[in-house]
């Protein structure tokens, strides 16, 4: 039996984007796309901070601005939300801040009244602010347990130093020290409408999402206070595997990490084709080999994250304790030949159709747009950046990616660390190369 | 109903046109067309998961889900993964207490490309000895990522039902021991899919843009040669309701803090689809947002726990599941001597909806946003095909997704009250999660 061909690919209904810079300097991006009677919104603010004390007044902040508003106290604000079919919530990381969530289309408006009654007004009530402290350290100490969080902290201030980008997540101590007065002044310094975004996604119209975004957001003003923050480091290359002991731990978690290129770096989409054999789908060599032949983990996943200061290619799995040692022989291994002996052309043909199928897929959906031009935004790409990349794939050589995975892949270019049982694992590891405890 | 809000009278109900056939070998197919995206879903369904595991099996049903990905009549090992991807789609399989799925999203050239990947498998998967050893590893690491290596791993869908059911087909780990793992054999994977993966026990939903027609001549020409196996008879799993509150604790060597899962015994999903509906709805008011009960009790007013939900199903998803099925409060606590308050304010909170009734405009947002959410699931091409699917399997009838928003506004107070009644302590099993790690 033959397997069935592809027929001919039918083209996506095409999008149209409108954007549009409000008086106050707050730029709205929209999209119709019907489908379901919803509208996906995301509002993004910049938030990169070099103060020390940022990360847990920004985490906090942002548990505690839904908690009360002008007239509305957290119950008024919740029961609101939902009562417009909505959902809305606001987080943050260490370049931005983003309010976000969704809502049945007809009720954009007032979705967009109540953020603005945030954005303006929020409270940070003694009492709320309390309460959200106490949850924010219990929920760092939960994830403080996870062995991945572990080691991806690690590997953070591994690579970065006192970088702000080492800190993951807010010290618990920094936290405890948050007071409401800290909430008022950074909300005041930081929430402002010029350089934000707005993206809304979702079935209405552009020119409909612009005037109710100009009239809710009009009395929104200013320009946030920002102190300049220092370029991302270069990591040192070189430095031994660091090895974090978790005792007993039944299995080690792997992070490793170097800087990459950012998405207009013409050398991005051979990249982001070379990371997809590498490990960046379940078709790549890591994962046939180190699961699929060898059975040492559930997955192992490479991929490259886009920050506002740079870009960087990101390898984490997690392996049995016993076979610690085999499975980074192997890791080393797929590293050292894709980047000495490159890809084959139909591992290539492989992986430029799935980077251009699943684009496809991950923006059919209200949700799923909205979300990939949240992410582009900030690096000012947007829509056609999305319907532009295909061709950017297309035109990716195999001498292109073979080049991208000689630069990028090769092992000593890395900065590594593992978290699990050093008594079992640091020794077969040595045999291996340098290591450190930590 | 008095109570029927405006903003839910006002919302269309998704529509979709489902076309369903069957084959001549007992295969059930549901077709959903929908033009707007030039993407497709393809799901099939088998009617067997954890409850159906044998015993000194447990965790079988996931393994055998795993072996169906190791290549088959015309594929070789890892050529699934290879054709699906290369074609610029993704895939997946998971296993449920009554059910296991298997699906495609792709780009709709690859429409018949996705059947014949999954009539393959369904015609022959290759169980293997070398297959079998390699995943029997494979899932291993998956149960050590996920439950043995992770804080509050597993918790608490592994072990509360240990302690809420009595038979093995309803209280049994359904990721499973090793020893059971490692004692699986070649011959009970192919006696398992001989039984169980019979083409008349399985639903194949095909959704988004694609012509029904052709689509369903398509099915025929790569799933009609697949031969016709007996439907296995469903044994029933229904289990009386427990008459005493029953209590047991779990030891959790990595967490920080302690938590709890209340397990109640609900009424039947199917069979009782009016009461499951407002049990459900329930569920909502008592932990959906900042303004739900619980929320306002546990997390702001008494500041008991650092945070709680309440959801039916197993998993989360209150259509997933026959009888029995179980509604789940859980939260996480800083002060493990405050598990008493905990259950006292659980009791409180849901008495008071059970006595006083909900309060104005409660039953109207919280439904509402329910509607709103089962919106944003349909919007994903994937997750219909995978709903139509899972809605034909279990209520067989995939139509009553769609006509859930009508039902869900035909609920009345009442009802919700009656749910509320419903959560005795005497039906409900405490599990409480003993913290380990260092805080």
């Amino acid at each position: 039996m033959t397997i069935p061909a592809l027929t001919a690919p039918r083209r996506a209904r095409k999008l149209a984007v409108t954007e549009a810079t409000l008086p106050n300097g707050l730029t709205v991006i929209a999209v119709r796309k019907p489908g379901v009677p919803l509208a996906e919104v995301r509002l993004r603010l910049p938030a990169l901070s070099p103060r020390p004390s940022h990360p847990a007044r920004v985490s906090l902040l942002t548990d505690a601005m839904l908690t009360g508003a002008g007239d509305l106290d957290r119950n008024g604000i919740a029961t609101t939300v939902q009562g417009l079919g909505g959902d809305l919530s606001v987080s943050a990381d260490a370049d931005r801040l983003l309010m976000g969530g969704n809502v049945l289309a007809t009720g954009l408006g007032a979705l967009f009244e109540l953020m603005a009654s945030a954005l303006t007004g929020a409270t940070y009530a003694r009492k709320e602010v309390e309460t959200e402290r106490e949850r924010l350290v219990e929920r760092l100490t939960i994830a403080r347990s996870r062995p991945g969080v572990v080691a991806s902290e690690t590997l953070g201030k591994r690579m970065w130093g006192q970088h702000p980008y080492a800190l993951d997540l807010p010290t618990i101590d920094a936290v405890a020290e948050t007071s409401p007065g800290n909430l008022r002044k950074l909300h005041d310094d930081l929430i402002r409408p010029q350089g934000a975004i707005l993206i809304v996604v979702g079935d209405i119209t552009a020119a409909r999402v612009v005037d109710l975004a100009a009239a809710a957001f009009a009395d929104w003003t200013g320009t946030a206070k920002a102190k300049p923050v220092p370029d991302l480091p270069v990591p040192t290359p070189g430095l031994p595997l660091l090895v974090v002991d978790r005792p007993g731990s039944v299995q080690t978690s792997v992070r490793y990490g170097r800087p990459a290129v950012t998405r207009t770096d013409p050398k991005f989409p051979a990249l982001q084709l070379a990371n997809l054999v590498f490990g960046g789908y379940f078709s790549s060599r890591w994962t046939e080999n180190i699961r699929e032949d060898k059975g040492y983990t559930y997955g192992p996943h490479s991929r490259v994250d886009h920050h506002q200061l740079g870009s960087m290619l990101m390898l984490d799995v997690e392996v049995a304790t016993e076979v610690t040692a085999p499975a980074l022989l192997e890791t080393y291994y797929e590293l050292g030949r894709i980047a000495s002996l490159g890809v084959t052309e139909e591992e290539l043909a492989s992986v430029r159709q799935y980077a251009i199928g699943t684009l496809a897929l991950s923006t059919s959906t209200q949700a799923g747009l909205a979300s990939n031009l949240s992410a582009l935004a900030p690096f000012g790409l947007g829509l056609d950046y999305i319907l532009e990349q295909p061709k950017r794939l297309t035109a990716v050589t195999i001498e292109d990616v073979n080049t991208a995975a000689a630069e990028f892949f090769g092992p000593s270019g890395l900065t590594g660390v593992v978290v699990g049982d050093a008594a079992t694992i640091a020794g077969p590891l040595g045999a291996l190369g340098a290591v450190e405890l930590a | 109903m008095a109570d029927v809000p405006p903003a839910a009278k006002k919302l269309p109900s998704p529509k979709f046109d489902l076309t369903h056939h069957t084959l001549a070998n007992g295969l059930r197919v549901v077709v959903a067309p929908d033009r707007s995206a030039p993407v497709v879903g393809v799901a099939v369904l088998y009617d067997v998961g954890f409850r159906s595991e044998p015993e000194g099996r447990t965790g079988f049903a996931h393994l055998f889900e795993h072996l169906m990905f190791q290549g088959s009549a015309n594929l070789e090992k890892l050529e699934h993964f290879r054709y699906v991807q290369s074609s610029g789609g993704t895939f997946n399989g998971s296993t449920h207490f009554d059910y296991t799925d298997y699906f495609e999203q792709l780009p709709s050239n690859a429409l018949e490309r996705g059947l014949f990947l999954e009539a393959d498998r369904m015609l022959s998967p290759r169980i293997t000895e070398e297959n079998l050893a390699n995943q029997l590893e494979v899932v291993k690491n998956e149960i050590r990522v996920n439950v043995m290596n992770r804080p509050y791993g597993g918790f608490p869908w592994i072990y509360l039902p240990g302690v809420l059911f009595d038979t093995f087909a309803n209280s049994h780990n359904g990721y499973g021991g090793f020893e059971d793992l490692e004692s699986a054999t070649v011959e009970d994977a192919s006696a398992f899919f001989e039984t169980y993966y019979a083409p008349a026990n399985a639903v194949l939903a095909v959704g988004g843009d694609l012509d029904v027609d052709s689509t369903i001549a398509l099915v025929e020409k790569h799933f009609a040669g697949i031969r016709k196996r007996p439907k296995p008879k469903r044994p029933s799993f229904a289990e009386k309701f427990p008459t005493a509150e029953r209590r047991a604790q779990h030891d959790d060597p990595h967490a920080p803090i302690p938590a709890v899962a209340i397990g109640y015994r609900v009424g039947d999903p199917v069979n009782d689809l009016e009461g499951h509906l407002a049990t459900l709805l329930l569920a909502e008011v008592l932990s959906d947002g900042d303004a739900s009960r619980l929320q306002r009790r546990l997390v702001q007013q008494d500041h008991l726990v650092t945070d709680v939900s309440a959801y039916l199903g197993e998993f989360g998803d209150p259509f997933d599941e026959r009888d029995p099925s179980t509604l789940t409060v859980t939260a996480h606590y800083p002060d493990a001597r405050t598990l008493e308050a905990i259950l006292s304010a659980v009791d409180d909170e849901i008495g008071r909806i059970a006595t006083d009734g909900l309060e104005p405009g409660e039953l109207d947002r919280v439904r509402t946003r329910l509607i709103s959410v089962l919106y944003r699931q349909l919007d994903s091409v994937l997750n219909r095909t995978l709903e139509f699917a899972k809605f034909e399997l279990i209520f067989g009838r995939a139509e009553l997704l769609t006509e859930l928003p009508a039902r869900l506004s035909a609920v009345s107070e009442d009802a919700v009250r009656a749910a509320a009644a419903a959560l005795k302590p005497e039906r409900r099993a405490v599990l409480e999660l003993i913290a380990g790690g260092t805080q």
